[in-house]
């Protein structure tokens, strides 16, 4: 019928509607508020690789600018998914190069990146700016020279945490001279040490430099000279922090970083000397973020620090920092939003240092707007997680890992279910939890019930029965991520609420109780869903249905089962359950 | 069924399966000796640890077994019998979960215990981890720990093993610290200090004081109460101080000595180990 506003005037007015949901719920609204929409999308985001084909993606969205794509399920992260399972980049790179030759900027997470798909990406794309790959593979320093050598235009560099094949570091001298548009470059994963001349070269002539986050090879002596040619960096890391103790690289350091007086990130920090700390002292009172998490220092040193760093909203450390350093944090950074604390020595049984319960508890305490919780301890009681829910209702990530599975509360010897309860019936707005410690199926009744804000839960060595997964499955209306490992959950939960795999975006489960068969009547009655069984020991049509699977992935898709699988992965669809 | 090095998984599962194992697995039921939960060291029966010192309530060894990635996939059903409750004895030694017999119950319990590898280093994969494949009969390699557990990204775990607190070595030398180990009688645990830190016997002195004061005085882990009573404090230093607790240490010749006598450089070189000891031992050095 007659349309209320011109389409010119309707795209004017969605252009002001950035976030995906806004912009997806536009989509919904009538046929014509989809098409405008679609046709002027500028920036995609895919959660899943396989839950849509790049052909999908091109042909919905002719226009796209930004695309971000994630592959490989989380717990990849860990180890648990084969190598070889997937995610491969190419065909989305071969599919835009062709449909978006004005694309801007990629971001991919666990995805499998090759040289190829990067020398693609730097000659398929003359706009080319930003190119982030996080915890991502497959890809050689060679990759980057291509990206180095051809993307004029390029912005932003950051390989977060990705793995490299590091075969020299020659790649960064393939940046043109002419080149001085760098914004952001991260090359801390990298092993091998850059030319640190034309590193130093790059940071002279980039006056728009803002993050530089270096690796480890990058020796203290010099970091001064990078600093110095970039006064207005905003996020700095550093490389190895340790050195001979010499006045003159001190001093040098130390008047490097005064200089700096935008600083508000800072990283790095492997090999931390404790004597060379001061030199960023005068940086601290502008720091918003630290990360530590490499620095193997002991507490009055991180005491020392953290309490001069008034302003700080993040902080990544090593449970060095024990419950006396968190205690000093709690009274000194009030604008502390995220703490996420890693374990020194996880592998060990025995705690090698005093860190418990109580520090989380005084950070809960004296934080008022704390949202962001990672925590590794070895022991937790219900009383201290009560405690952290009472105080801080807001909390809207909580990821506790008490390091020995199935650990009781140590000061009841009962199960944690009471203390995740209070977690989420207080912190009302929580989006993401991550279960430890010795848990029954209580708590999950309490998360199903109470959860509803939960969009990811993570799940491990809990549960004694079907009726625990049943209660999440059943509940958390806003469930999209389920992560699932060596729980005893299996057929019945999954089969009575296989309609709600419908409505998350994937479900993960391994080392669980279900059997063959029942992934078959899923992947039989829901064409919707990709089941996917990984089995490394070979086919599970060649078992009893009543077999258990070592893995299952579970996850929406429009695109149909998906053809790049390996020998061990197997997707059970209506015609594989007929076999 | 006790074969001398038999692959367990973290909760006593042997690798190899007896029919029987499959059979009693398969029925829900919570009798299962395969099943016990162990969680004393390695080589003891359990923790003797009765007294308030709660931070280690049996946490331990649960993550020495070796584990086995492969659910059986010929006894069908795996069912895993977390913490029933009915069967669960609480026991008395602090163990968490006293197995059917805590005090060894013959081949089970030996064999639990010679299964725990020898070292609880890490094992950092940078592979993920293939299970056996091949069949039950062949155990992957005896681990320390749980594939992907605790769940720490290969990036870190990589950049951690360069430079890892290691636990057996007790100095490292010329990298810019200086580790050594400090054990105090009766502490359920050790310590580490860097000596290169400290430039005195009086810093050194005041830092052991701050990190062993809690185990003196006693309750400060286990009631979750913080140590900010300052008389406790001094109370340690009268400790160290006075008569109770002497600071030794084993130098470069494997000799146990009283930390003072020598200038400060000449100990932080040849200091391997520390220990607090109790002065009703220390009667000769």
């Amino acid at each position: 019928m007659a349309k209320s506003f011109p389409e010119e005037v309707l795209e004017h007015v969605f252009s002001f509607i950035t976030s995906d949901s806004d912009r997806n719920a536009v989509s919904l609204v009538c046929k014509s508020w989809y098409e405008i929409e679609r046709w002027c999308r500028k920036r995609v985001f895919v959660g899943n690789c396989y839950a849509v084909s790049p052909r999908i993606l091109t042909r919905r969205f002719p226009e796209v600018r930004s695309v971000e794509i994630k592959g490989k399920p989380h717990f990849a992260d860990f180890n648990l998914v084969p190598e070889g399972w997937g995610g491969c980049v190419y065909p989305w790179i071969s599919a835009m190069a062709g449909a978006y030759p004005w694309l801007e900027e990629i971001r991919l997470k666990r995805m499998v990146v090759s040289d190829e798909a990067l020398e693609l990406i730097s000659t398929s794309f003359c706009n080319f700016k930003v190119l982030v790959l996080s915890s991502c593979e497959g890809f050689s320093t060679d990759g980057l020279a291509s990206i180095a050598a051809n993307c004029r235009k390029l912005r932003e560099l950051d390989l977060r945490e990705s793995e490299v094949d590091d075969l020299s570091g020659h790649w960064l001298s393939h940046f043109p001279d002419t080149w001085t548009s760098l914004v952001s470059l991260n090359i801390a994963c990298l092993g091998s040490e850059v030319s640190f001349s034309a590193l130093e070269r790059l940071v002279a002539r980039s006056p728009n430099l803002r993050t530089l986050r270096l690796n480890r090879a990058v020796s203290l002596e010099k970091l001064h000279n990078l600093l110095c040619r970039a006064p207005q960096l905003v996020e700095f890391g550093t490389g190895a922090y340790s050195s001979e103790l010499r006045p003159d690289v001190f001093s040098n350091l130390a008047g490097a970083f005064s200089g700096c007086k935008q600083l508000k990130g800072l990283s790095g920090f492997w090999d931390l000397v404790p004597a060379y700390l001061p030199a960023i002292y005068l940086t601290c009172s502008g720091l918003t973020s630290l990360n530590l998490s490499y620095a193997t220092i002991q507490s009055p040193d991180l005491v020392k620090l953290v309490s001069q760093c008034r302003n700080l909203q993040r902080l990544w450390v090593l449970d060095y920092i024990e419950d006396i350093g968190l205690d000093a944090l709690a009274a000194s950074c009030k604008d502390l939003q995220e703490l996420r604390v890693f374990p020194s020595d996880p592998y060990v049984v025995d705690p090698n240092v005093s860190l418990t319960e109580r520090g989380l508890v005084a950070v809960s305490e004296g934080c008022p707007k704390l949202q962001s919780v990672l925590y590794f301890c070895r022991q937790m009681s219900n009383a201290a997680l009560v405690a952290i829910a009472r105080n801080r209702p807001n909390l809207v990530c909580f990821r506790l890992c008490i390091i020995e599975p199935r650990a009781p509360d140590y000061l009841t010897l009962e199960p944690l279910d009471a203390g995740f309860g209070a977690i989420v019936e207080h912190c009302k707005e929580l989006r993401r939890l991550s279960l430890s410690g010795l848990l029954t199926d209580r708590v999950f009744e309490y998360i199903g019930t109470r959860g509803r804000k939960l969009e990811m839960l993570s799940i491990a060595f809990a549960g004694d029965s079907d009726l625990g997964l049943h209660h999440v499955l059943s509940g958390c209306e806003s469930l999209r991520k389920l992560e699932i490992r060596d729980c005893p959950f299996g057929d019945k939960a999954l089969l009575a609420n296989a309609a709600k795999l419908e409505t998350m975006r994937s479900l993960w489960m391994s080392s669980c109780s279900v059997s063959f068969g029942a992934c078959k009547l899923l992947g039989q009655k829901l064409p919707r869903l990709n089941v996917e069984v990984i089995d490394e020991r070979g086919s599970p049509y060649s078992r009893p249905e009543s077999c258990l699977v070592e893995k299952l992935y579970i996850y929406r898709t429009v695109a149909g089962p998906r053809i790049d699988m390996p020998p061990f992965v197997w997707t059970i669809d209506e015609d594989a359950a007929l076999r | 069924m006790s074969m001398p090095f038999e692959e367990h998984d973290y909760i006593g599962l042997s690798e190899t399966p007896a029919m029987e194992n499959s059979e009693k697995l398969a029925s829900k039921g919570l009798n299962l000796k395969a099943t016990e939960l162990r969680l004393g060291l390695p080589g003891s029966e359990s923790p003797e640890r009765g007294n308030g010192l709660g931070v280690l309530k049996g946490f331990i060894s649960g993550a020495k077994r070796g584990f086995s990635d492969t659910i059986n996939g010929d006894s069908g059903k795996w069912v895993f019998t977390g913490n029933g409750g009915s069967d669960v004895d609480l026991g008395k030694n602090g163990a968490l979960f006293s197995p059917r017999s805590v005090n060894g119950s013959g081949s089970e319990g030996t064999s639990l215990k010679e299964v725990v590898p020898p070292s609880p280093k890490a094992v950092h994969e940078k592979k993920p981890q293939i299970s056996a494949v091949n069949g039950h009969g062949v155990a992957p390699a005896a681990k320390a720990q749980v594939v992907g557990w605790p769940p720490i990204r290969s990036f870190r775990k990589n950049s951690m093993a360069v430079n890892p607190p290691k636990s057996d070595e007790d100095a490292k030398l010329g990298s810019g610290c200086l580790y050594v180990k400090v054990s105090m009688d009766g502490a359920p645990y050790l310590r580490k200090v860097d000596l290169k830190t400290y430039s005195s016997y009086m810093e050194l002195s005041s830092a052991l004081e701050k990190m062993f004061s809690c185990f003196t005085i006693g309750q400060c882990g286990a009631h979750g109460v913080p140590l900010r009573d300052g008389m406790s404090e001094s109370r340690l230093m009268d400790l160290l101080h006075g008569s109770e607790y002497v600071l030794t240490y084993e130098d470069k010749d494997d000799d146990w000595m009283l930390v003072g006598d020598v200038p400060w450089e000449m100990f932080t070189v040849s200091c391997k180990r520390m220990r607090i000891m109790k002065s009703s031992d220390a009667i000769g050095l």
